[in-house]
């Protein structure tokens, strides 16, 4: 016992500075424990399956580059590109755009604010699959809340859910529904800028939209880079709406890229071509994020002291 | 628009008749911003009214074409049915084990690893801290078919283990940024003075750095609970006997079962709803310092 103790003494660092290393890796051990097993690992096992052909039951085969070659035939990977890049084309700057001004408005020393951002805010903390269910719902062809307007306003009844051509638009109506989240990040941007700027912008001369122009967007462009940045790594990985209420349907309308990915591995259990699929989404969303920190970032202003 | 033009009156204040009809126009301006404030709070409500107001339905009136919004008569015997004819109670206490598991894990793990990046300095730290910076970016998608084969291997499928254990090691790499934000804040002298009375590094994190940071940690135990009870792709990934299922899966099938009841339907979609909208109104406060903090320190 005493041995193991003194032996323990020995690795004990002697330097300060060598033991505040040991603690600083003590504290963050979990972390790195956590990154190898359940990052790296499951990388490594991503790489290993792309070369592979299997279906969690019979014995892996190695078969080289021939999940990338079918990437490139997959007609189907097309359409789920394509569904997901429009969704999120049209759906993330509608929500930036939407929510932001929303945002303005309310920063105007409202009465009733607090109740505003609660209402505004409370649909994007809705259960997904909640959502999911009472969305459908509410798109029902027959006697579904939207059709109901759209008949009070005199409009003909749409078939949301079994045309495609309106089923995509009908899902990012959906998920304009959960804007707040980003809203209440923008409206908190926005009253964190001192009031003294916009004093020493008017001793300047400046109207209202050169205020909002030359002061308000440069201070808040972080959290407009954050919420973009955000917004499309999220819609990249939109699954519920699809797999609940549309199943990816009509005639693959809303075939969405993580549906397609989840029915690859899960329902034909092929295993090599999700992890190929899953490369390529990783890639999509390195590629786009770091493009948007390149082009985008360089015109965001960061105060000093933040 | 973005600050009311409190100086324009005054500068403006050697003519009286102009000043009293800008104000009148500033006026005018705050209503019309408030009409479009109501509008906006109308269109984002309707949601929720009619799936509040479908859940109080009887069976045939919800296929009423105009539907009525407040419904005649009030059934609240839909909820009782909804929630009976799956074992919601069951799903309720699954849920909630994994939750409690969950809140556990992140809460130690991630505010132990955010002491260490906050108040430590040591070679290496930078770098893992970029790390976990970058682990953040990785999305969920991309790495859910290995990590299935690895939690298959290790024989853990239908279990709670993938949907807890990974939680132990470092909590989640948002929490470990929330809570190294906060503990930054915290004065270094607090610290500097529990070492002169001789307590060791870990004392300082447990006795003094935990207490101070109530406020950040009850910010992630919110968003853990949020996480926790609106899963719905872990639990459809790992799970799959009936009896361990959340109440997330739980409607899911529900739904699958009764396709064209939306009376009960709609009783368990604001059934699952009501805790998560009951803890944002009790603890609104650090619900926006939450997002605050995810979006501004970002």
């Amino acid at each position: 016992m005493s041995m193991a103790v003194r032996q323990l003494k020995r690795l004990w660092p002697r330097t300060r500075a060598s033991r505040r290393t040991l603690l600083g890796y003590i504290f963050i051990s979990p972390f790195i424990l956590g990154f190898l097993l359940w990052f790296l690992l499951p990388a490594l096992t991503a790489v290993w399956l792309t070369f592979t052909d299997w279906n969690m039951i019979s014995p892996p085969r190695f078969i080289g580059l021939g999940n990338i070659q079918r990437l490139f035939k997959d007609k189907l990977l097309v359409q789920a590109l394509k569904v997901t890049s429009t969704y999120t084309i049209v759906s993330v700057p509608l929500a930036l755009v939407v929510g932001f001004v929303i945002a303005l408005l309310m920063n105007t020393k409202i009465r009733g604010i607090t109740i505003f951002r609660t209402i505004y805010y409370m649909p994007s903390i809705v259960p997904a699959v909640a959502s999911a269910v009472l969305w459908a719902w509410i798109l029902n062809s027959e006697f579904g809340l939207l059709n109901a307007l759209l008949h009070a306003g005199g409009l003909p009844k749409v078939r949301w859910l079994q045309e495609p051509e309106w089923a995509l638009p009908a899902l990012i109506l959906m998920s304009l529904w959960g804007l707040g989240g980003g809203m209440v990040i923008y409206l908190a941007g926005l009253q964190g800028i001192p009031e003294v700027f916009y004093e020493a912008a008017e001793i300047d001369g400046a109207g209202r939209w050169s205020k909002l122009w030359h002061v308000t967007i440069p201070l808040v462009s972080p959290v407009i880079l954050f919420n973009l940045v955000m917004g499309i790594i999220g819609s990249f990985q939109v699954f519920t709406a699809g797999y609940l209420i549309t199943d990816g349907g009509p005639q693959n309308a809303t075939l969405f890229y993580v549906l397609y990915l989840w029915r690859n591995g899960f329902q034909y259990l092929d295993m090599g071509y999700a992890a190929a699929l899953a490369w390529v989404l990783f890639l999509i969303i390195l590629a786009l994020t770091l493009f948007i920190f390149k082009y985008v970032g360089g015109m965001v202003y960061y105060e000093e002291a933040r | 628009m973005a600050a009311p033009d409190k100086s324009l009156p005054v500068r403006q204040s050697s003519k009286a008749l102009p000043m009293i009809r800008h104000m009148i126009k500033i006026e005018w301006e705050r209503v019309f911003i408030w009409l479009v404030l109501v509008v906006g709070a109308v269109v984002m409500a309707l949601p929720f009214l009619w799936l509040v107001s479908s859940s109080l339905k009887l069976e045939h009136r919800v296929f009423q074409f105009p539907p009525q919004l407040i419904p005649k008569p009030i059934r609240f015997r839909n909820y009782v049915d909804a929630l009976t004819y799956k074992p919601f109670p069951i799903y309720l206490k699954n849920t909630f084990i994994i939750v409690m598991l969950n809140e556990v894990a992140i809460l130690g793990s991630a505010s132990f690893c955010a002491y260490g990046f906050a108040r430590i300095r040591f070679p290496g730290r930078d770098l893992w801290f970029s790390i976990v910076l970058a682990t953040m970016m990785v999305p969920f998608f991309a790495l859910m078919v290995p990590s299935f084969v690895i939690f298959s291997r290790l024989k853990w499928i239908d279990t709670f283990l993938p949907l807890t254990v990974p939680f132990f090691f470092g909590g989640g790499a948002f929490n470990i940024f929330l809570l190294r934000q906060f503990f930054r804040t915290i004065p270094e002298e607090l610290a500097d003075a529990a070492r002169i009375d001789g307590c060791s590094e870990f004392g300082i994190y447990a006795r003094i750095m935990l207490p101070l940071a109530k406020p950040a940690l009850t910010t992630v135990a919110i968003f853990t609970f949020l996480g926790g009870w609106n899963n719905f792709i872990g639990p459809l990934l790992y799970l799959n006997s009936p009896d361990k299922f959340t109440v997330a899966i739980g409607l899911a099938t529900f739904r699958s079962v009764m396709r064209t009841r939306w009376d009960l339907l709609m009783a368990a979609s604001t059934a699952m709803t009501l805790p998560v909208i009951a803890i944002f109104f009790l603890l609104q406060r650090y619900f926006i310092q939450g997002v605050v903090m995810t979006g501004l320190k970002g």
